[in-house]
C-alpha cells in the first residue's frame, strides 16, 4: 500500500459524519476535525474486535439468561414461558450437584497436588544443567496435545473391564495382578480424571514456575548462600515468597480450568459420565441440554454455571489477586 | 507493571545465561537426584504418548494378546492406511483452514484493538480494557450452549465461520492482554517523530507499529493457532454435516473403528504431529507468551 492510503482512509472516515462536505478540512476547523478523526480511528480500530467479542462472548450470556426462562428445543421462537422452572430443576437435580462436587474436587485437588509438586520440581530443575531445554520441551508435550486426542489415548490405556487396557496388562506383566482394576468405572473414575488432568497440566505449571524463577534476581539467593543458608532454606525464604505473583496467577488459571472441564470427560466417558459419577457442570449442561434438545434447560444450567464461576473468580480476585494489582498500580512493578 | 514485562525479558535471559557459575556449586550435590527426577518426569509425561505412537506400529492381534507390549514385528500398515485415507486428510484440512483463519483474525483484530487501548487517550478506555479482560473469566465451555443459540440464529451452523468467528472472540482477551503492554512500550518519541514527518496515527500504526511488534504478534498468533487446532467443543457443537476438525475426527474415528485399535492409535498419533511440530518450532514463543500473560 502506498503512503497516502491510510491517511486518506482516516480522513474520509473522519469526514463521514459531515455528509457531503468536501473531505479536506480547512485550517480553521482543523482542531475539531482532528478530534473527529481520532474518534473515527478509535471506531475503525476497536470496532471489529468489539463487535466480534460482544457478539460471541457477551451476547450469548444475555441470550442464555433470557431463554433460560423458556422451554425451548433450540428451533423456532421462544413461546413457552416457564418462569423459573428450568432453574428450579437444575438446582434441585442431585445430578447437577454431583457434577458441581466433581468440579470442586478437581479444583481443590489440582491446587493441592499440582502446586507443591510443580514447585518442588521447578526448584530442582531451576539450574543450569545438560539437556534442560530438551527436558522443558518434553515436559510440555502433554499440554500441547488436544484434550480430545489425549482422551482417546487414555481410554485405550485404561481400557474397559477389570482386565482391559494397557495399564492392566502392564500390571499383569510385572506380577501385580492384584492391582488390576476397572479404572474408568464408578469409584475410581473421578480419580482417573484427576490423574489425567495432573498428567496434562503439571508440565504447564512447572514451565510457568521456572519462568517465574528466572525473573528473581540472582543476587538475593547468592547473598543468602554467602551467609550460610542451605539450598532449601534459600528456596523457602527467598525464592518462594518472590514467586508469589506467578503462583497466584497459576492458581487462578487452574481454578478456571477446573470449573470448565469438559473435553476430557466427554471424550473418555461420553454419555456414561453421569452413571459413573464423573460428570462436570459443563458435561451435565451438554448432556441434559443440547443432547436432549432442551436448549432452554441447557441455557439455564449455563447461567448457573456462569454464576458459580463468576462468584469464585471474583472472590479470588478480591481476596488473592488484589495484592498483585495493588502493587502494580502503586510501584509500577 | 506492563512496561516491565517486556523490558524485563532480555534482562531475565541475560541473568539465566550468567547463572552457570553459581549453580554449578549446588549441582555437585544435587545432580544425580535432579537427573533422576527429570528422567522420571519425562517417562511419566512421554509414556502415554509413546504408547500411542508405538501402538500404531502394531497389529490388532498383537494389541489383543499383549496390550502393553512393544511392536513385534513393526507394522507400518495402520499408519499407511490412515495417512492416505480421506477420514484423516479431510479433517486435517478443515483444522488447517479453521486454525489459519482464526489466527489471522485474532492477530488482526487484536493488534488493532490493542493499539487503541495502548496509545489513545479517551473516555471509556479503561472500561473497554476491563471488558476484554473479563472475557478471561468466561471460557468457552461456560458459554457454549447459549453460544450455539447465537451461532444458529446467525445461520452459521455447519459453516467454517461458525467455528472461526467464536474462536476469534474467545482468543481476543488473551491476545489483547499480551499485546497492550507490548504496544505501550513503543517509545513516545517514535510517534512524535513520525508525526513530524507527516504520518497520521494510522500511518504510524501501519508503518511503524506493525513491523515493530512482530515478536508479540507471533506469540499471540501461535497461542491462537494452538488453541484453535486443539479445540474440541466448538466444532462439536457447530459442525454437524460439515467435515470435522481433527480432535473431533479422532473422537469420531475411535468410536466408529473401535475394533481396529491399531488404526485408532495410528490416527491419534498422526493428529498429534502438527501441534507437536508447531510447538517445537515456536516453543520459546509459547512459553514467552504464557509467562507474558501471567506477568502482564
Amino acid at each position: 500500500m502506498s503512503t497516502p492510503a491510510p491517511a486518506a482512509l482516516s480522513a474520509a472516515a473522519g469526514a463521514g459524519g459531515a455528509g457531503s462536505r468536501p473531505v479536506p478540512a480547512r485550517p480553521a476547523k482543523s482542531k475539531r476535525s482532528g478530534r473527529g478523526r481520532t474518534r473515527a480511528e478509535i471506531a475503525i480500530l476497536l470496532g471489529p474486535a468489539l463487535i466480534v467479542f460482544v457478539g460471541f462472548v457477551m451476547a450469548p450470556m444475555a441470550v442464555a439468561a433470557y431463554s433460560g426462562f423458556y422451554s425451548w428445543n433450540g428451533y423456532g421462537p421462544l413461546t413457552n414461558y416457564v418462569g423459573f422452572d428450568n432453574y428450579k430443576e437444575v438446582l434441585s437435580d442431585p445430578k447437577f450437584f454431583t457434577a458441581l462436587k466433581n468440579n470442586l474436587f478437581i479444583l481443590v485437588m489440582s491446587l493441592v497436588l499440582q502446586g507443591p509438586l510443580a514447585i518442588v520440581i521447578a526448584l530442582l530443575l531451576n539450574r543450569k544443567m545438560r539437556g534442560r531445554s530438551t527436558l522443558r520441551v518434553l515436559l510440555f508435550v502433554p499440554y500441547v496435545i488436544s484434550e480430545a486426542i489425549v482422551g482417546v489415548g487414555w481410554r485405550l490405556i485404561l481400557g474397559t473391564g477389570k482386565e482391559g487396557g494397557a495399564l492392566n496388562a502392564l500390571l499383569r506383566a510385572v506380577g501385580l495382578d492384584g492391582l488390576q482394576h476397572y479404572w474408568l468405572n464408578k469409584g475410581t473414575a473421578v480419580w482417573v480424571l484427576l490423574l489425567i488432568c495432573t498428567w496434562k497440566y503439571l508440565g504447564y505449571a512447572i514451565i510457568l514456575f521456572l519462568a517465574g524463577m528466572q525473573g528473581i534476581p540472582e543476587e538475593l539467593s547468592e547473598a543468602a548462600q554467602v551467609d550460610g543458608a542451605s539450598f532449601w532454606r534459600v528456596q523457602w525464604h527467598i525464592t518462594l515468597p518472590l514467586l508469589g505473583p506467578t503462583l497466584r496467577i497459576w492458581a487462578f488459571l487452574s481454578i478456571i480450568g477446573s470449573l470448565q472441564l469438559f473435553d476430557l470427560v466427554y471424550v473418555v466417558w461420553g454419555k456414561a459420565a453421569p452413571s459413573v459419577d464423573v460428570s462436570t457442570m459443563a458435561s451435565y449442561m451438554v448432556l441434559n441440554g443440547r443432547n436432549t434438545l432442551r436448549y432452554g434447560f441447557g441455557n439455564a444450567a449455563a447461567v448457573v454455571m456462569f454464576l458459580v464461576s463468576l462468584v469464585i473468580a471474583l472472590a479470588y480476585q478480591r481476596f488473592v489477586l488484589r495484592r498483585d494489582t495493588e502493587g502494580a498500580t502503586t510501584d509500577g512493578n | 507493571m506492563s512496561q516491565v514485562t517486556t523490558a524485563a525479558r532480555p534482562a531475565a535471559k541475560a541473568k539465566a545465561a550468567s547463572k552457570g557459575s553459581q549453580s554449578n556449586q549446588s549441582l555437585s550435590w544435587g545432580s544425580p537426584v535432579v537427573y533422576f527426577v527429570g528422567l522420571l518426569l519425562v517417562a511419566l509425561s512421554m509414556g502415554p504418548v509413546l504408547y500411542i505412537v508405538m501402538g500404531g506400529f502394531r497389529t490388532n492381534s498383537q494389541i489383543t494378546t499383549d496390550p502393553a507390549g512393544l511392536p513385534d514385528p513393526f507394522v507400518t500398515q495402520s499408519y499407511a492406511t490412515v495417512s492416505t485415507s480421506a477420514d484423516f486428510w479431510k479433517p486435517a484440512l478443515t483444522s488447517v483452514e479453521a486454525a489459519v483463519l482464526t489466527t489471522l483474525g485474532v492477530v488482526l483484530l487484536g493488534v488493532m484493538a490493542a493499539f487503541v487501548l495502548a496509545r489513545y487517550q479517551f473516555k471509556g478506555r479503561g472500561f473497554f480494557y476491563s471488558l476484554f479482560a473479563a472475557g478471561l473469566m468466561f471460557p468457552l465451555s461456560v458459554a457454549i450452549t447459549p453460544l450455539y443459540t447465537v451461532i444458529s440464529k446467525l445461520g452459521l451452523l455447519d459453516k467454517l465461520a461458525g467455528v472461526v468467528l467464536p474462536g476469534i472472540a474467545f482468543a481476543l482477551p488473551t491476545t489483547i492482554i499480551i499485546l497492550v503492554p507490548f504496544l505501550r512500550a513503543i517509545p513516545k518519541e517514535l510517534e512524535e517523530a513520525s508525526a513530524l514527518d507527516g504520518l497520521t496515527r494510522l500511518g504510524f500504526f501501519w508503518r511503524i507499529v506493525l513491523p515493530l511488534s512482530g515478536p508479540g504478534l507471533i506469540t499471540v498468533g501461535v497461542l491462537a493457532f494452538v488453541a484453535s487446532w486443539n479445540g474440541y467443543m466448538l466444532p462439536l457443537f457447530v459442525f454437524n454435516t460439515h467435515t470435522p476438525t481433527l480432535p473431533l475426527g479422532v473422537a469420531q474415528f475411535s468410536t466408529q473403528h473401535s475394533t481396529d485399535t491399531a488404526a485408532v492409535l495410528a490416527y491419534t498419533s498422526l493428529s498429534m504431529i502438527p501441534a507437536l511440530l508447531f510447538f517445537s518450532i515456536f516453543e520459546r514463543r509459547i512459553v514467552g507468551g504464557l509467562t507474558g500473560a501471567v506477568k502482564g
